[in-house]
């Protein structure tokens, strides 16, 4: 060793591996304006499409004439169900086993659904024909709430399939029925609730939001008659599922459909099922040869994408007088819209909402699910939800409140009684998961240390009496939860989509001079892939992060993997991506021995290098072995430096979290300030904080927004009230609450590198921390639930209810 | 040029209302006449005991202006409370009084103030006060051609006391219900008060039995709570996302309230 | 619809081009100038996704017509880094301080942290989230891009600038 040699420190720095705060590597192209979004691209003679869409929630279409559409200078098609039915594409398969409408074809199920699709040579005269279009409609009545979708002599909505008693997840008991799903041992759970000495029962409704990234979805449909190629750029959260299902509905072959996902402004689990759009686009480009654009604006995507929640779930909880909670049981009534298009694994019409046992030991739960049909946009699962886990978290964390208020606990004190301890990991929950890891009590406490939690009661209680004596206006309320995610779906026993297991994928080759190239199934919106799989494998392999180009989105050249939501790609993509450094890891180790002229078994690694055991001075670097790989690898080996791995996870992962919220609600004026937000996350090992901060910071500003205003609500006649930005609540920079975040670290015992996912955490336990906080705040009046969203005016109605104003 | 055009061209001042509108095929008009290049129709300045400000100075301009900070800074508070930043370096406030948007905030300040409008058109010009202005949700007392050209505010007394409370879902959203008040007072009692209403009826209201229920009080809590009541007996909200009618009706009131207890703690 | 000349300097250069009255000024710089920096977000000028800098205002360019900016003089973001790439203080700043995720929002907070920077060199903290709500995030939660406008404040004034924080 001498001055020049460079320290292990140095060297770790070096490969900017994991646990660091690497500067992202898509930065420096966004910050230029050289993002490649969708509606970047052009193409040459590229015409654009635009929808008539219906002004009605629920009608039959009596005529459509496009005549004068047809004679605008520009236009050179319009496209009705009646085109598409010949092809067999007037619907298509959701995920959820369902149809959608295309093009509306005998009747229209929603307000703004597509009845037909404009093709123009620019997107002014496209919507000027969109105008021109005219329908003929008879209107129908309509259901928008979902307790009256299955009563006696409701309106038939979905006559495509009103006799068919089997639907896609078993027997259908009425006509605007979807599934009905169960789980739990109901007798068990009956017998729980016989004998208990403290029950609660709350129905908990969570509202219908919209995940709204700022790029809405869009797509580029290019095809190509003469090779009998299509090619599809678009908002595509799952790229090969894409791929894969423009096949099985199209009938082109697989091998010559090039779908391609480039940078996505967004996802939230709004771009992964396929929409009329892209259909409609493919359909368009097939028949004029030429590629076409779909874009849809804000006011499209808000009122028939993917919608998000719509859960309404009556929850008992049985328990001990002296808080033990004994039992639970939800029944869920889920508003699914006029067409089932939840993105959730086929076994999973509820998603994973059977997680809502929660961080709680319950001995015995059942849960039962009726999913109904409505005059309302499709969709169900998006919005950072897991697969239904934000609704599950909102539902035990409101109800074990109430709980702790009808027993006169606090509610921290409650939680702390029933969280499940460490010496019961893996743990086996009521409700059929095996959580793989979790220290719960040490997070918690930390939390509540951090938070100064006593001190807060304190104030409280004295603001409450200060309240009382008339001296302030304003109630303070302190909002605790503690959340288990379930994410990184999932293992091929209970998780497919359409029928394709949920592994990922991640392929890795280095180059001679020890430069690397990978790729993965999954499919980055903004969350960093570029820089966090580089990480990985800069700490597997021991070469420089900034040496690795990381790839993924297009379907040609990346493995097949499912994409990314539910907070799936490090748990399955980066395991997998962990896999497959290690057998070129172990490749690596055989050169490296041949090199040496010493055993594998004398060689050990140390953070760049295989080194001689007690005879360090004696090393291969991996940029070293690289270029051996290809001019002398030993008797066996074939050359080259590359491994791919298909990663079909053992079991799902579950990150964790404690968060605290103190607000202070005007009373006058149902105005929440939030004080404090502090955040403590546990997604086992920390691939970068930085990247970790960012996401939790996103995920609590949406569930800011979800909790304090955000609804896509619909009138008694179905009209979608205020999809635009003017009413759909995204809070600016200034109402936004400053984040404090924390973390413990449980690796997940099953995951290559222990790493669980993280993007999705916050808004799982966001939502219910405000709404437990808003809801504290008006407890000592008397109150014991309020509903979501804590908008001004509902809360000044609560206030108002309770007497306060006098 | 606009009167050759009749009925199917609108002026176009910021273009922040009337564009917006035109994206959403609300408003198709044929012919749209820029008026962003008429230099008379921009600027602050004093005459006789009135500020007159250009219809087409823009709310960035407004709330630069130093003449208005000292003399009329209820105008400055206000522009700072409409739309975003980008909005007001763009937006005038000709457009934000002379659509007969009931959501504009600039209207009620203007009948808070006894402003008055300089109005142009093809019969020549004439001056309407504001509390005279507006009929209806976008309906004023323009007949077709015709535009406000200037704004003339009768400069308030020194150390009277002005505020604009304006309740709203998040920052630069159209009032769930605002109030503006101008006051002085002497020796505590309120000598001369003034009380406007956004967005809680098709036009701004001016609230004169709640301004004069407050002359010579102390603005005890009673009479406040009275000032608050006579305000909100004039309303008539919609019912819209931002909440049911009474709720915003009840929300007129307690604006009333605390932009009294502003401008009281801002009067000499 | 006939179509009318337009020309305006856009980063430096002059430009011109053929557009409909009715033709956006966004719509003009994407598909006509090819500068697709500048995003669209939104159907009703809230989103600030479309913010480019013209005659030294922070301007919706998606609530402009393109003949509105005849003769005028824009920034965009495709003209913020020096002409041998080095980047300006803002676009360093959001990169140093993980100022952005998917990067839709980008463009327009940098072209609006441009100006504001210039109305305000010093803003506080209140100043910057006042000073960005016209434009909307929903990747970052604000909070990391108003350390990126204070970066490129203190590194625009020649003080010293923060590391991310923990």
């Amino acid at each position: 060793m001498n001055a020049i040699t460079p320290t292990k420190e140095e060297r770790t720095e070096k490969l900017q591996g994991m646990g660091c705060k690497r500067k992202r590597v898509e930065d420096i192209r966004f910050v230029q304006g050289r993002g490649n979004y969708v509606d970047d691209l052009k193409l040459p003679a590229m015409l654009y499409g635009d929808f008539v869409r219906s002004p009605y929630g629920h009608a039959r279409i009596k005529k459509i004439d496009a005549s004068k559409a047809m004679a605008l200078p520009g236009v050179l098609a319009v496209l009705t169900a009646a085109d598409l039915k010949p092809l067999g594409l007037h619907y298509m398969p959701t995920l959820a086993g369902d149809v959608q409408a295309v093009l509306a074809e005998e009747k229209v199920l929603f307000q703004n659904q597509e009845v037909a699709f404009i093709i123009a040579e620019d997107r002014y005269v496209a919507a000027d024909a969109a105008e021109l279009v005219e329908v003929e409609y008879e209107e129908l009545p309509v259901i928008v709430d979902p307790f009256k979708a299955m009563a006696a002599g409701a309106p038939v909505l979905r006559e495509d399939i009103k006799d068919k008693t089997d639907g896609a997840h078993g027997k259908r008991k009425h006509y605007n029925h979807v599934f009905n799903w169960q789980i739990g041992d109901k007798d068990g759970t009956d017998r729980a609730f016989k004998k208990a000495e403290v029950t609660i029962k709350e129905l908990i409704s969570y509202q219908r939001v919209h995940p709204c990234p700022l790029e809405t979805c869009q797509c580029v449909a290019s095809f190509d008659k003469i090779r009998g190629e299509l090619t599809v750029w678009g908002t595509f959260q799952a790229p090969h599922v894409i791929r894969t299902v423009a096949s099985l509905i199209s009938k082109i072959p697989e091998h010559k459909i090039h779908v391609i996902a480039p940078d996505i402004g967004g996802g939230f689990g709004n771009k992964v099922g396929a929409y009329p759009g892209y259909i409609c686009a493919i359909v368009a480009s097939i028949v004029t040869g030429r590629p076409v654009k779909w874009v849809e604006d804000r006011i499209e995507n808000l009122s028939t994408t993917s919608f998000a929640r719509d859960y309404h779930m009556t929850t008992e909880i049985a328990a001990t007088k002296d808080g033990k909670v004994t039992g639970l049981r939800v029944h869920v009534l889920a508003d699914h819209g006029a067409f089932d298009a939840c993105a959730d694994p086929t076994k999973w019409p509820a998603g994973f909402f059977n997680i809502v046992t929660g961080a709680y030991d319950f001995p015995v739960a059942h849960v039962a699910v009726d999913g109904v049909y409505t005059n309302k946009a499709p969709g169900g699962v998006a919005y950072r939800c897991s697969f239904r886990v934000t609704e599950a978290a909102y539902c035990i964390e409101r109800a074990m409140d109430i709980l702790a208020q009808k027993l006169g606990m606090d509610p921290a004190e409650l939680r702390i009684k029933n969280l499940v301890r460490r010496e019961q990991f893996p743990y086996q929950s009521a409700l059929g998961w095996e959580y793989d890891s979790g220290d719960y009590h040490a997070a918690m406490k930390k939390a509540m240390d951090a938070v100064g939690y006593g001190k807060l009661r304190e104030e409280q209680k004295a603001k409450q009496a200060a309240f009382k004596r008339g001296e302030t206006r304003d109630l303070m309320g302190v909002g605790v939860i503690f959340f288990t995610e379930i994410v990184g779906a999932g293992p091929s026993r209970n998780c497919d989509i359409l029928g394709i297991a949920m592994f990922d994928s991640a392929e890795i080759r280095i180059h001679p001079t020890g430069a690397v190239i990978a790729r993965m199934g999954t499919k980055s919106q903004g969350q960093g892939h570029e820089t966090t799989y580089a990480q990985i494998i800069a700490t597997e392999l021991g070469l420089p992060a900034d040496d690795i180009s990381i790839e993924e989105g297009n379907t040609d050249t990346a493995p097949y993997g499912l994409g990314t939501y539910g907070s799936r790609s490090t748990p399955t993509a980066g395991a997998a991506t962990a896999m497959a450094a290690r057998k070129i890891k172990a490749k690596a180790q055989m050169i490296a021995a041949d090199l040496l002229e010493v055993s594998e078994y004398d060689l050990e690694w140390e953070i760049d290098r295989f080194r001689v055991k007690g005879n360090p001075e004696r090393f291969k670097t991996m940029k070293e072995l690289a270029w051996a790989a290809y001019n002398r690898v030993p008797k066996g080996l074939e050359p080259g430096l590359e491994a791919v791995n298909y990663y079909d996870p053992p079991n799902m992962t579950f990150p964790f979290g404690a968060y605290i919220c103190v607000v202070d609600v005007d009373v006058d004026t149902g105005v929440t300030k939030v004080r404090r937000f502090y955040a403590l996350d546990d997604c086992g090992t920390r691939i970068n904080p930085m990247i970790i901060e960012g996401q939790v910071h996103g995920g609590l500003t949406e569930a800011f927004g979800i909790a304090m205003g955000q609804e896509i609500r619909y009138d008694e006649y179905g009209n979608v009230t205020g999809p635009t930005l003017m009413d759909y609540f995204l809070p600016t920079a200034v109402e936004t609450p400053k984040w404090e975040t924390d973390w413990t670290v449980t690796p997940s015992p099953h995951h290559p590198i222990g790493a669980k996912g993280v993007g999705e955490s916050p808004n799982v336990g966001g939502v219910p921390c405000f709404a437990n906080a808003v809801n504290d705040a008006f407890k000592f009046l008397g109150s014991t639930h309020i509903a979501m969203p804590h908008d001004h005016w509902r809360t000044w109605t609560v206030a108002e209810k309770l007497g306060v104003h006098g | 040029m606009l009167a050759d055009l009749g009925d199917d061209a609108r002026p176009l001042a910021g273009g922040h209302s009337l564009i917006p509108m035109m994206k959403l095929r609300l408003a198709a008009p044929a012919h749209l006449v820029d008026l962003g290049a008429i230099g008379e129709l921009k600027g602050v300045r004093g005459e006789g005991g009135d500020i007159v400000i250009g219809a087409m100075t823009t709310q960035h301009e407004l709330i630069a202006d130093a003449t208005l900070a000292a003399k009329l800074p209820i105008l400055r508070e206000t522009a700072l409370l409409i739309a975003d930043p980008q909005v007001r370096y763009v937006g005038t406030i000709g457009g934000n009084v002379a659509q007969g948007d009931p959501g504009n905030d600039m209207p009620a300040v203007m009948l808070c103030l006894g402003a008055s409008y300089q109005i142009a058109g093809k019969g020549g010009e004439r001056r309407v006060a504001a509390r005279d202005f507006y009929e209806g949700a976008y309906l004023t007392a323009l007949a077709p051609g015709e535009m406000v050209t200037a704004i003339r505010i009768p400069v308030p007394p020194q150390g009277h006391g002005a505020a604009y409370e304006k309740l709203k879902r998040k920052i630069g959203d159209y009032a769930t219900a605002a109030a503006a008040v101008i006051l002085t007072q002497s020796q505590g009692r309120i000598a001369t008060c003034s009380i406007a209403l956004t967005n809680v009826a098709e036009t701004p209201l001016w609230a004169e039995d709640a301004a004069k229920s407050v002359i010579g009080t102390a603005l005890d809590a009673a009479t406040v709570k009275k000032a608050a009541a006579a305000a909100e007996a004039i309303t008539s909200p919609a019912s819209d996302n931002r909440g049911p009618a009474e709720y915003r009706r009840k929300m007129a009131g307690v604006m009333v309230a605390r932009a009294l207890a502003r401008a009281k703690s801002r009067a000499a | 619809m006939a179509k009318t000349q337009v020309t305006m300097t856009v980063n430096g250069k002059a430009v011109e081009g053929l557009v409909e009255p009715r033709t956006l000024l966004i719509h003009f710089l994407r598909e006509q100038l090819n500068l697709t920096g500048s995003h669209i977000g939104c159907d009703t000028s809230h989103c600030g996704a479309c913010t480019v800098d013209l005659d030294g205002k922070s301007v919706k360019s998606c609530t402009l017509f393109a003949v509105q900016a005849e003769g005028g003089d824009l920034l965009t973001i495709e003209g913020m880094a020096a002409a041998d790439g080095t980047l300006h203080a803002l676009q360093e700043g959001f990169r140093e301080m993980h100022g952005l995720q998917c990067g839709f929002c980008t463009p327009g907070m940098i072209m609006r942290g441009y100006r504001l920077l210039q109305e305000n060199p010093n803003p506080s903290e209140d100043e910057i989230r006042f000073g960005i709500s016209g434009n909307l995030c929903r990747c970052t939660g604000y909070q990391n891009i108003v350390k990126a406008i204070q970066y490129a404040a203190a590194k625009l004034s020649g003080a010293s600038v923060k590391e991310a924080a923990e």
